[in-house]
């Protein structure tokens, strides 16, 4: 049985070697036309190029970018490095070392054990967002600022310098946005052992 | 004598500042036609683009393969920048200045021949691109050169004729003349309608420009002709090409379309000197919309095939220009013009 082709949509057209007409040879009316499209372009038509550092193309709300590690409300760190996010990371990214927080402490990390070192190569990150999914202090998220170019990898190795947000109030990243209201939702429901 | 001196030297700068900011240009009008904003950076709106270009030029490694010509891979760049820059000398850039009873040309030589001299210069242009292409001893650069010299040989013949329909009806080789005969407001380009489409078509040809711009093209030939070349000779060679552009539009502008002549300007009354310094003005508006249709051809045009060139050029350029002088010949004896 011969498969005949059916066409998918109107756009298909019958092509044909006819001969030219002596318009179409002359080729003059073509480059006039084709001459009067581009002068359109070069005088009408909208420029679609943004000049980047000064203007940024508008990113989603919950855009998916360099993380942050949270304080809290007292402006204490809230990760307590259980590695629940360097397991959940599809990329392995994500490195710790946990410490034991000393005597004195206790304004600066909340939980009694805290991540030392804390590093995300953010050449390997896919950024999935798997890490704040798993994290069970709400500790980590991803935020909309966009990881800057450089010359070398090195610096991609972000430590907790780039991770945690500053002290100050007013300069704390804020990530609401991030936490739709299905998210909130869910971290409420306790019966979940890392919503405690 | 130092005048000339001074006017050339003048003129040199005016020349290279043109092409400089030609290139700039070129990558302006290409953004705006394809909707994107082109070189913005290199202070306001990219203005000093050229200048950073040229820094980069000089910068970079000058690379001499260890196959090539040495002489004439050196000759190369050198006779393509010297003879694009020496074609400006009998373009008639302006009337004449009085200023304390001393006449001041804003014309370098006024030879009787002076399309005869453009065309010389034009073809020894030929050899910079060949000697180029030739010495690199690099395959792509050889394909570049021969196509560049059978291009511009077949274009030069189409070229020469529709100048020959010109000469008839103006009965002079000099640029002045020609330029000074259309100062009554009767443009060549309308007693020669046809020779400009003939003339303009060849310019680009002649320039490599696209849709010609086989010698250089890039999807078949690497860089073609100069695909070995670096640094500042790559530069020679891209600014010959920019200044050539200049340069025809200089040609095209004072040939056929007035060239520093403003239409009703004698009936004004205004001050002579301040006529002639408008009438520059106006040739440099002129070759600055040629330069313009330059750009504008390139970015909406796609490049012909080798074969399409070749039949464009000799079956369909050259009979026309013969046919165009057949006619002009017929109008002129039909006219009295000439007895036979």
């Amino acid at each position: 049985m011969s498969a005949t082709f059916q066409p998918l949509t109107q756009r298909s057209r019958v092509v044909s070697d006819k001969k030219m007409t002596f318009l179409e040879r002359i080729y003059l009316p073509a480059i006039l036309k084709g001459m009067s499209i581009t002068l359109k372009h070069f005088f009408f038509v909208k420029k679609v190029s943004l000049r980047y550092p000064e203007v940024e193309k508008p990113r989603s709300a919950i855009y998916r970018g360099h993380h942050v590690l949270k304080r809290d409300d007292q402006g204490r760190e809230r990760c307590t490095a259980c590695g629940l996010c360097a397991v959940a990371c599809p990329a392995e990214a994500i490195t710790m070392i946990a410490g034991e927080r000393k005597k004195g402490e206790e304004s600066v990390y909340r939980e009694e054990k805290y991540a030392t070192v804390y590093e995300i190569n953010m050449l390997r990150c896919i950024f999935c967002g798997d890490c704040e999914d798993a994290c069970p202090k709400e500790a980590i998220f991803l935020t909309d600022r966009i990881v800057e170019a450089d010359y070398l990898r090195k610096p991609f190795v972000f430590g907790k310098n780039e991770l945690v947000e500053p002290m100050e109030k007013s300069k704390r990243i804020d990530v609401s946005k991030r936490q739709t209201p299905d998210v909130l939702k869910f971290k409420e429901q306790r019966q979940y052992s890392h919503n405690r | 004598m130092l005048y000339t001196f001074i006017f050339l030297s003048v003129l040199l700068l005016i020349t290279l500042g043109v092409a400089a900011y030609e290139t700039y240009a070129e990558r302006k009008v290409a953004a705006f036609m394809q909707d994107r904003i082109g070189p913005d950076r290199a202070g306001p709106f990219g203005l000093f683009q050229p200048l950073a270009d040229g820094v980069k030029m000089f910068m970079k490694e000058d690379f001499v393969p260890s196959t090539a010509n040495k002489k004439l891979y050196f000759m190369g760049p050198a006779i393509a920048m010297t003879t694009a820059l020496l074609t400006g000398v009998v373009i008639p850039w302006g009337g004449t200045l009085h200023f304390g009873g001393e006449a001041y040309s804003l014309q370098g030589a006024d030879p009787g021949i002076g399309i005869l001299y453009i065309f010389a210069m034009v073809s020894i242009g030929v050899y910079g691109i060949m000697l180029g292409g030739w010495a690199s001893n690099n395959k792509y650069a050889l394909y570049g050169a021969i196509r560049a010299a059978s291009q511009m040989v077949s274009y030069e013949l189409a070229m020469g004729m529709s100048i020959v329909a010109l000469v008839m009806t103006t009965g002079t080789l000099s640029l002045s003349g020609i330029v000074n005969g259309q100062l009554d407001g009767t443009w060549n380009v309308f007693v020669q309608p046809l020779g400009v489409l003939l003339f303009i078509t060849c310019a680009f040809a002649e320039c490599n420009r696209a849709p010609f711009d086989l010698p250089e093209c890039e999807t078949e030939l690497v860089g073609g002709y100069h695909t070995e070349f670096s640094s500042m000779k790559l530069g020679f060679y891209l600014f010959a090409e920019y200044v050539n552009m200049f340069i025809s539009s200089a040609v095209i502008s004072s040939l056929y379309f007035g060239g520093y002549d403003i239409p009703f300007v004698d009936q004004t009354g205004m001050a002579s000197n301040l006529v002639v310094i408008l009438g520059t003005l106006a040739f440099f508006a002129k070759v600055c919309f040629f330069i313009f249709l330059f750009m504008w051809i390139r970015w909406t045009l796609p490049r012909f095939r080798y074969d399409q060139l070749m039949n464009l050029g000799w079956k369909k350029l050259i009979p026309l220009a013969i046919l165009n002088i057949l006619i002009t010949g017929g109008y002129m004896v039909f006219n009295g013009q000439v007895k036979l």
